[in-house]
Order: structure tokens, then sequence, then C-alpha cells
């Protein structure tokens, strides 16, 4: 049985309907992606299903963590998830962490609110959580301010929080996307060292199609509120199948290999106010038929177990960016 | 056939503040560096944050002026910041942004932002202007329309074609791009590092490319510079660095970069983060983070020299035998 289960999930801010029925599981210690780009509402899923959106948002639908409904449930109901059995790390540790307090401060908030513990047993297990995300000199350094920290080590901390209440689900929202690329290498590395130690599950929310799949099992893409394929990241990565999917694929430029042009998607990603009629993608889709712009696809299994919402998805052949032949050795 | 753009020794200090307890520290954002570009080509500079490849983009438009060292545009060197030469040369070159909303004014619309150099440098006026706005604004693939638009009213790969179009209008010599596709999703960056190798092409615009980005880098850029900590550590044709990188440090670069299809197992993964520059480590700034690194690595600063054709290294462990043997 799955996690955390995500039924017909809507969101409309002021009226204007940005998230258009999710649905979306994970199972217990499996790592899931959910890739596109900004504005296609991938943090706003989780931050509706963890009750963190503002109060002008509508949400609508069904979130269950392991059978326990979380969009309408008390306030209390969702803290004890919130937090303690689902954690969540976002983009920016710096503007996430308080600037007045010491880290150490902030992460034996967590492990009392979360794990009951005293300040002693709480402070002794901030620095076991500091040194398990590879912070060095975690026992001098639990008494800092995140400005004596720099931004991976900031990321670091944010992560210790999060482990603080020893959660069975950890979102990881575009964690490393701020950070430099040597930094990125070594926090992607961390969150795969922790997932194979504390086999928790992962969400891991990003538009960089090259981390995700560097540490996740399953990817979800979503395109203007809506997923538009999902499934195992080898055959998803061979062979995209949704055009979407495949142009995202096609747009990034390669390491190896010619320098030739880029392929991009052409126009841009459609207004949440102004929607096409039919699929969301139609209007920059280059199999696009009239029956595109008139009825939506809806997400339907396929035979090689993947989900697709497509009406001319893309023949089962190699991408030209990622052919399995032409991938860099591992 | 001579240098366009051609930098000896640039340094580039910048002052702390002192306090009532401390003495004013100075950091050495960008510590020596050479280099030159030929017209009609483009330059790569990357590195990570704090390693001053900003720094560098500024000093070679002559923005920030240099600590020590010069720079020379066509053989002449870079007239001051402010005055009246510098600023007729300012037509021949000019600077694109990594945030293009704010390097725009919101209260005026594109075509006005777009005419706006051609006014200033006196290059056109009334009917010519309108003219070659329109043009700009096709070559950068605005439709005509979105002329009388504001900032606020375009999305980001829009704002970036107008900040585009607008350092186009002098028909300049040289482009000093900083991050310009960084703040821009996988499927319109690809349209901006399109438009930007269609006129490097079409009009032999010479360019520095600084951005984080190795991907963009390698697909755009004809020569790259790895920076860190305010110096080169290595030089090479776009094709040679990424494929055979030699530098350590360029190494582990390289190696870090996520690309799809590539799991975690066998990447070079660095130790520590870089050091602030204000406490720049002694010797070779990487020596603390290199897995290779030997005990004298950390008394002598290695400088940066051929080890092949066209081809620069700063690392003691590099030196132009090694890699003819390993050739």
């Amino acid at each position: 049985m799955s996690f955390v289960s995500i039924r017909d999930l809507k969101v409309a801010f002021d009226g204007v309907q940005v998230l258009h029925g999710i649905d979306l599981d994970v199972s217990e210690g499996e790592a899931l992606g959910l890739v596109g780009e900004s504005g296609c509402g991938k943090s706003v899923t989780w931050l509706a299903a963890l009750g963190l959106l503002p109060g002008k948002a509508t949400v609508t639908g069904s979130v269950t963590v392991q059978g326990q409904e979380l969009i309408g449930a008390k306030r209390a109901s969702v803290e004890a998830v919130r937090g303690g059995r689902i954690a969540m790390i976002f983009q920016d540790p710096s503007s996430s962490l308080n600037p007045v307090r010491t880290v150490g401060h902030q992460i034996c908030e967590s492990l009392s609110l979360h794990r009951g513990m005293d300040r002693r047993a709480a402070r002794a297990e901030a620095v076991r959580l500091l040194d398990m995300v590879g912070i060095p000199g975690a026992n001098k350094r639990v008494g800092l301010y995140p400005h004596e920290f720099s931004g991976g080590q900031c990321q670091r901390v944010m992560i210790a929080m999060a482990l603080a209440g020893a959660p069975d689900l950890l979102i990881a929202d575009e964690p490393t996307t701020a950070l430099d690329a040597t930094i990125q290498a070594q926090i992607l590395d961390l969150l795969a060292m922790l997932r194979r130690e504390t086999g928790m599950a992962m969400v891991f929310i990003s538009h960089d199609l090259g981390a995700v799949g560097a540490i996740c099992d399953r990817i979800n893409v979503m395109y203007a509120g809506q997923i538009v394929e999902s499934g195992e990241i080898g055959p998803m990565f061979d062979h995209p199948r949704h055009p979407y999917t495949r142009g995202l694929f096609d747009a990034i430029p390669r390491l190896d290999g010619t320098r030739n042009r880029l392929i991009p998607i052409d126009g841009t990603v459609p207004d949440p106010r102004h929607m096409p009629t039919g699929c969301a993608f139609a209007p920059r889709c280059p199999k696009a038929s009239a029956f595109c712009q008139s009825d939506v696809p809806e997400l339907k299994l396929q035979k090689d177990t993947r989900q697709l919402a497509c009406f001319y998805p893309v023949t089962a052949q190699p991408a030209g960016a990622v052919s399995s032949d032409e991938r860099l050795p591992a | 056939m001579s240098a366009l753009l051609e930098a000896k020794g640039l340094v580039r200090c910048y002052e702390g503040q002192k306090t009532l307890f401390s003495k004013a520290t100075s950091v050495r954002a960008v510590d020596g560096v050479d280099l030159t570009l030929q017209p009609g080509e483009t330059l790569g500079i990357v590195g990570e944050s704090g390693s001053g490849k900003s720094t560098l983009g500024r000093m070679l438009l002559g923005i920030d002026p240099p600590t020590e060292g010069q720079v020379s545009f066509d053989g002449q060197p870079m007239p001051k910041l402010q005055s009246p030469a510098w600023r007729a040369l300012r037509a021949q070159m000019q600077f694109i942004y990594q945030d293009p909303l704010a390097a725009l004014d919101r209260r005026l619309t594109i075509a006005r932002q777009i005419g706006e150099p051609l006014e200033i440098h006196g290059l056109a006026k009334g009917a010519e202007l309108q003219e070659r706005v329109a043009d700009l604004m096709a070559q950068v693939g605005l439709r005509q329309d979105q002329g009388a638009r504001y900032p606020h009213e375009l999305s980001g790969g829009q704002r970036q074609r107008v900040i585009i179009a607008r350092a186009l209008a002098t028909s300049p010599r040289l482009l000093v791009c900083d991050e310009p596709v960084s703040a821009l999703d996988g499927s319109i960056q690809a349209q901006v590092v399109n438009l930007l190798r269609y006129l490097q092409e079409s009009h032999g615009i010479a360019m520095v490319f600084i951005s984080h980005d190795l991907k963009v880098v390698r697909n755009i850029c004809d020569r790259v510079a790895v920076m860190y900590l305010g110096r080169i550590v290595e030089e090479a044709s776009s094709d040679e660095i990424f494929a055979h990188p030699q530098h350590p440090y360029t190494q582990a670069l390289v190696s870090s970069v996520p690309v799809p299809g590539k799991r975690l197992e066998g990447r070079i993964l660095l130790k520590g983060e870089p050091p602030n520059p204000a406490q720049r480590p002694s010797g070779c700034a990487f020596h603390p983070r290199c897995a290779v690194a030997l005990p004298s690595c950390a008394d002598t600063v290695p400088l940066l020299q051929s080890i092949a054709p066209a081809r620069r290294a700063a690392c003691h462990l590099l030196t132009a035998s090694d890699t003819e043997q390993a050739a």
C-alpha cells in the first residue's frame, strides 16, 4: 500500500485554478522525482498536501497518509503529520532558517516538538544529526548562527532539521538549485546516503532532469498543473513518450558529442488565467491536431506500466539527447 | 589577427569595512588574470560563486576599474570610467545581465528601451529609429505588437530577448553576458541559447559568456577558462576541456554536472567548499580540496602556463612534458 496517496487534488488562488486534479502515490521507502518548469505546480502540490498554502488558496481533493485524510482535517492532526512523519526542505536554506537563533536551538525545537526530548538529550541529538549530515566539528558549531555557515552548509543544517522528526517521507523542493555544482554533487550524495541509511521515502522536486535522474526511482512530469507522464526512471529517460517530456530532454545541452543547435520547445507556458481549452501543451506541441485543441487527454495507464496523458505520444524510439548507448559511462 | 580584447594582470581588491575592533581586510576577488579574445570569438568563463567571474566580466567592460593591470580594447587601453571616450566606446561593447527584470525600466515600454542606446549614442532618430527598433525586435524573435508593452507584461524569456535586442542596438563588437540564461526554464533557456548562437554567427560578435552551467557553456563557447578563487586554473578549447579536463578542479567540476541517465556512482566528490576569498589558502588555492595535492602545493602558487598547444593550466602536477607523454 502506498504511504501517501493524493487523489484529484485541485488548488485555486483567488478563483484561478493552478492545479487541475493531481493523482499521485508515494510508496514506503521510494524516491519519487517531480519534474517541470516554474509555475507548473510541482511545489504547490506538496504545499497544498501539507496545508502550507496561504488562506486565499482553495484546496479540494484528498491527501491520505496511511489512510489518514489531511485535507480538511483538524489543524492539530495535520501538525502531527507535518514535520514529524513528513518533513520538507526548501530551495533557499538561508531564508528558511531563523537568523537570530543558533542552528542548535532550531534543531532542538523540532526535537522537543516531535520527539518530546528534554534539553540535554535534544542537544546531544542535534550534534549527532549535524554530524550525520556532514558538518565538520558539529560539537562546536551547534552553537553558531546561520550566517556563520556557507550556503551548502545551511542546506545541510536544513536537512538535519528535517531529519529531527525522524520522518517517513522527506519532501525536497529544489534542494540543490541554489548551490554550486560541486556542492550540489555533495548534497545529492548526502540525500542518497540518508535514504539508504534511514529507509525513508523521498520526493525530489526539481527542474533539473540530471539531478532527478541521479537519485530517483520513478518520476512524474508536470505541465501547467497536471501530470502528463509518469513512470520508472529507466524507461522514461530512454524513451520519453509525451511530446513535452521529450522536448525537455531535447532542450538540454550535452557535455559530450557534437555541439549542435539545441532543440527548444517553442512558445511559453500558458497563463493559468487563460488556459487552452484542450490539452494544455497543444499550442506548443509539434504533433497537436484539431482534436488536441478541443479535448483534454486523461492520464492513462500504458502497456509498459507508465502513465501518459497524450493522444499522439512519441513512438518508442530513443530520444536524441539521451539514447542509452550514448550515455556517459556511469 | 590582432586581439579585440586583451587583459593583462587584472587584479580587483575590495576593501572590507574597518570596524572598531578590527582592521579593514581586503579581498582579492580577481587576482592576476590574463586573457585575450579574438574578434568573433566566444570565450566562456566558468567557476563557482565567489570565483570572481562576474567581477572579471565587469572589469573587461571597464565598469569596474581594475586595482592593478590593464584592459585594452582593439589595441587601445580602456579609457577611464565615465570619461567621454569610455562612453563612446560603450557603443561597441555591451553587457547582458542575469536578471532581465532588474535591468529594465519598469515605466518605459520595451520599444523605447530598445531604442534608448540609439538615442544616447546619437545613431538614429525619428522614423529611422522606429525602423531600427522594429528590425531589432524581429531579430530576437519579439512580435511588433509587444513593443508597446511594459516589462512586467512579458515572460522571463521575452524580457531576456528585450535585453539582448537593446544590447544589439548599437551593433556592438563585444558582448559580455553574465549568466544570461540561468534564471530561465529549460525549454526557454534553449531558445535564448540558440538566439545567442545565431547572433554570434550572423553578426560575428565576440562574446564573453560567464556562467556556472557547463552544459550551456560547452554548447555556445569556442574556448573556456575555468576560474577558482580569482584565478584562471585552466583554459582550453571547449571541445578539449570537457572531453579531457586536466586540472583536478576542472575534472571535479565536469564530473559533478548532473547529466540525465548518469547515476551518482563514480563522480568525483570534492571535500569541503570553496574557501572564503578573504582567507585564501597558501600556495595553490585549491590544495585543501585537491585529491592529488602534494605537500609542496601548500607552499608555492602554481603559474598559469602552457601545457599543450592552445592550452594553459595552473597546477604543479601538470607540465608540458606530462601531457605530451599522455598524448
